[in-house]
């Protein structure tokens, strides 16, 4: 089977952290985003992996190519020369999407949930139309596109952009399989699948929605990155909980902790719930962590407390420092001792020796 | 007698408040006035007879400067210039004496040390005449400040009929003289034995790797200003020559804009010719400014004063570009107006809009935000920026790569 995951351009929502490390290498519950997406895919069966790119930096280039043996997969970078939209790059990829008439998968990479790829081709089977679109429940839909269906079936009618009245719930969530029939509808050039493709198909009555059942999260910026990692975190505790750390461990505070096996953990410490600790990081005694993701090689000294904050690889938290309120660091930077970081976005290398009292970017 | 030279290029982690502009170019390499800041320096040393060879220290990869150096290698054919990498951090002082077995090569009597991210005409000719004059280990170029930015800098009190320096201090909190370092030093070679004195006096003993060679400890950095300068001012070996010249630090990226406007003036009166001119059918061009000749200028447009037009940039008909600098690739709509400004590489500047900063009011400053609000100035738009047809960007920094869809003020825009 084959599969294009929709990667685009510089990943801006998510800077700092894509200052340094392209978005798709950005590691999300201690593995970078775009290896849970592989993961899966292969899982299912998929042996061919397009990745729509707007740019390929060599970092990446280099680590797909060791992906490609692991899971045995072919990885094929496609890079867009103008930006395509989100439907443009399955064109530029006919050769490899249309190469059989098996049916293909198309995801935004962005997108976190338990990727239930099996199912979906199951279902795409068996109703026997084009495409088929993965939709998610969500609490306030007058935030999103709304996907109405048919009254009893799975076909789709049509889509509300926005309601103001309440037409349902169920949203795009980024995740598709299509026939290869799809690609006489796109032409090369800037396309959006969602405003063109989709409701040309839904009129020709091609197109049903999967309902996601469990989380999903779009974790393409901090905020929703950590909310995005406390679901991923609670799906862990109920799948596998013994991929998290201990709850009867004495730091272990309200469950749903990731700790890579090479971190140091010192005394008296209060962590969780929902903290992810990557590799080599270094923690010192009585620091207090919750909602937060301390990625690669970073320390945090003796008695800092941090909530709601990403710390950037290699980065320094001072003693009884205080990180909270969707705070982003970039990688090495150090946050002196004592110091109050209150919603700082903080580009790499920076040093800051005062407080930041108020959401804001330190360049 | 064979000067030597050296400019200390510091490194990626040290550049952080040229951003965003460094987050695509290592600030020596930015071009003001139509090449690299460096560039200036490296004129400088040319004209410095018997100067062969030109050292660059940093802790930039090797390859940051590979093509530059081939460039310089074909400009300056009789100067020898070659990168050092430092891999660990030592303090100027300390990576000079880290390198010094590279320097002293040749026996040269003299060695000048520049910092990077100064800009001034370098009178460097008359710096080494006063040096020879008097019995001093070091000379330091010198400038006068306005008196409140005074302590930002390594101030100097001097003897003002024979220029020995009686006292420095490094940024110090009160007023001691208007009188401050300009980053320019001649030494002689015999600086190397105060160097290690002052390393011996700061750590007692001089450890040794088991390769003979001294080593420091962390926290054991030797540096330039504040451990040699002083020390030497003490003993009555360091001598000041003062310039009357401009001079100007360039720290922030907004900088490089009156540091462009500074050097493109002084380009007036030495090589006018290397200016664009208002020619018959040509754009309109006030005061000093630089065009590349790959660039296009659209003949209605107006240019100048103070504007440097990188390669391959595009200017279309109607636009106004003053007091800024414009980079490789941009392309410029139709009647699009640009004041006090920085357009990043590859940016595309949209029909009727407007980009507009505010000409720094303070000398050297380096604030960017002030009580978390972004201070008045220059505004810069990092590489690969678009700016959507008749919005305003005022007073802003933009991040690269990104689209603004509707006006902004006052921002940084990650």
């Amino acid at each position: 089977m084959k599969a294009l995951i929709l990667v685009g351009g510089f990943g801006t929502r998510l800077r700092p952290l894509t200052l340094t490390m392209p978005k798709p290498l950005v590691e999300f519950a201690n593995k970078p985003m775009i290896l849970h997406q592989i993961e899966a895919l292969a899982e299912a069966g998929v042996t061919d992996i397009v990745l729509a790119v707007n740019y390929r930096p060599e970092v990446m280039v280099s680590i797909l190519q060791k992906y490609e043996e692991i899971y045995n997969v072919k990885i094929t970078f496609s890079v867009e020369t103008e930006p395509l939209g989100t439907a443009g790059p399955l064109a530029l990829a006919r050769d490899i999407l249309g190469k059989d008439e098996s049916p293909f998968f198309v995801l935004n990479s962005d997108v976190i949930c338990d990727f239930p790829f099996q199912e979906l081709k199951a279902f795409h089977e068996a109703h026997g139309n084009e495409g088929t679109i993965v939709v998610t429940k969500v609490e306030e839909p007058s935030k999103y596109g709304v996907i109405v269906n048919k009254s009893e079936s799975s076909m789709i009618d049509r889509f509300v952009e926005k309601p103001v009245e309440f037409v349902g719930n169920k949203i795009n969530a980024g995740i598709y399989i299509f026939n290869p029939a799809i690609l006489d509808r796109i032409e090369l050039k800037p396309t959006s699948i969602e405003q063109e493709t989709f409701p040309a198909m839904a009129a020709d009555h091609q197109l049903h929605s999967f309902t996601l059942e469990g989380f999903w999260m779009d974790v393409g910026q901090p905020k929703d990155f950590l909310t995005g990692t406390c679901l991923y975190l609670a799906n862990v505790n109920k799948c596998n909980p013994g991929a998290l750390a201990n709850p009867n461990s004495g730091y272990v505070h309200g469950g749903n902790v990731l700790v890579d096996p090479t971190a140091k953990i010192g005394k008296d410490c209060r962590i969780g719930p929902n903290v992810v600790i990557g590799p080599g990081v270094v923690i010192g005694d009585g620091v207090r962590l919750q909602r937060c993701v301390l990625l690669e090689g970073s320390s945090v000294k003796d008695f800092a407390w941090i909530k709601n904050t990403i710390v950037g690889w290699h980065s320094t938290i001072g003693r009884w420092a205080r990180l909270e309120c969707t705070s982003v660091l970039g990688d090495y930077v150090t946050v002196k001792d004592e110091v109050y970081v209150n919603g700082g976005s903080i580009l790499p290398h920076k040093s800051i020796s005062a407080n930041i009292t108020e959401p804001q970017i330190i360049m | 007698m064979n000067p030597k030279a050296i400019i200390l290029v510091g490194g990626p982690s040290r550049g952080t408040r040229f951003r965003p502009l460094s987050l695509n170019v290592p600030k020596p390499l930015f071009p003001v006035a139509g090449k690299p800041i460096i560039s200036h320096h490296i004129a400088a040393l040319s004209k410095v007879e018997d100067l062969k060879e030109i050292l660059l220290i940093g802790f930039f990869e090797d390859s940051v400067f590979s093509s530059f150096l081939q460039d310089a290698a074909r400009e300056y054919p009789n100067l020898h210039i070659r990168y050092l990498r430092e891999y660990q951090s030592l303090g100027t002082a300390g990576g000079l004496y880290h390198f010094r077995d590279e320097i002293l090569r040749g026996n040269p009597d003299q060695v000048f040390v520049l910092h990077a991210d100064v800009a001034c005409t370098f009178p460097l000719v008359a710096m080494k005449k006063a040096h020879e004059g008097h019995r001093g280990l070091c000379t330091i170029l010198g400038t006068r400040v306005p008196r409140d930015s005074a302590n930002n800098f390594g101030c100097l009190v001097a003897k003002p009929d024979t220029n020995e320096v009686l006292h420095y201090v490094e940024k110090p909190e009160s007023f001691i003289s208007n009188l401050i370092s300009c980053g320019v030093y001649l030494f002689d070679c015999a600086i190397f034995d105060e160097i290690r004195k002052s390393l011996e006096n700061k750590k007692g003993n001089v450890e040794t790797d088991i390769y003979g060679r001294e080593v420091f400890q962390d926290g054991n950095k030797l540096r330039l200003e504040q451990d040699l300068l002083r020390p030497l001012a003490q003993a009555r070996k360091l001598f000041v020559h003062e310039t009357k010249d401009f001079w100007r630090q360039i720290k922030t990226a907004g900088s490089a804009v009156p540091v462009n406007g500074l050097y493109l003036e002084q380009l007036l009166q030495t090589n006018p010719e290397k200016l664009a001119k208002n020619t018959p059918g040509g754009p309109e061009i006030v005061g000093a400014v630089y065009i590349h000749p790959t660039a296009q200028i659209d003949p209605q447009a107006k240019l100048g004063p103070n504007v440097s037009i990188g390669p391959n940039v595009f200017i279309g008909k109607g636009a106004r570009v003053r007091d800024s600098i414009v980079l490789d690739n941009v392309d410029v709509k139709q009647n699009a107006c640009i004041l006090h400004a920085i357009i990043g590489w590859n940016s595309k500047i949209g029909c009727w809009s407007r980009v507009e900063g505010t000409p720094s009011a303070a000398h050297n400053s380096t604030a960017v935000t002030k009580s978390g609000l972004k201070i008045q100035s220059i505004t810069i738009l990092g590489k690969e920026v678009s700016v959507k047809d008749e919005t305003i960007i005022r007073n802003c920094i933009v991040l690269p790569h990104k689209d603004l869809k509707s006006s902004c003020e006052n921002e940084i825009v990650m």
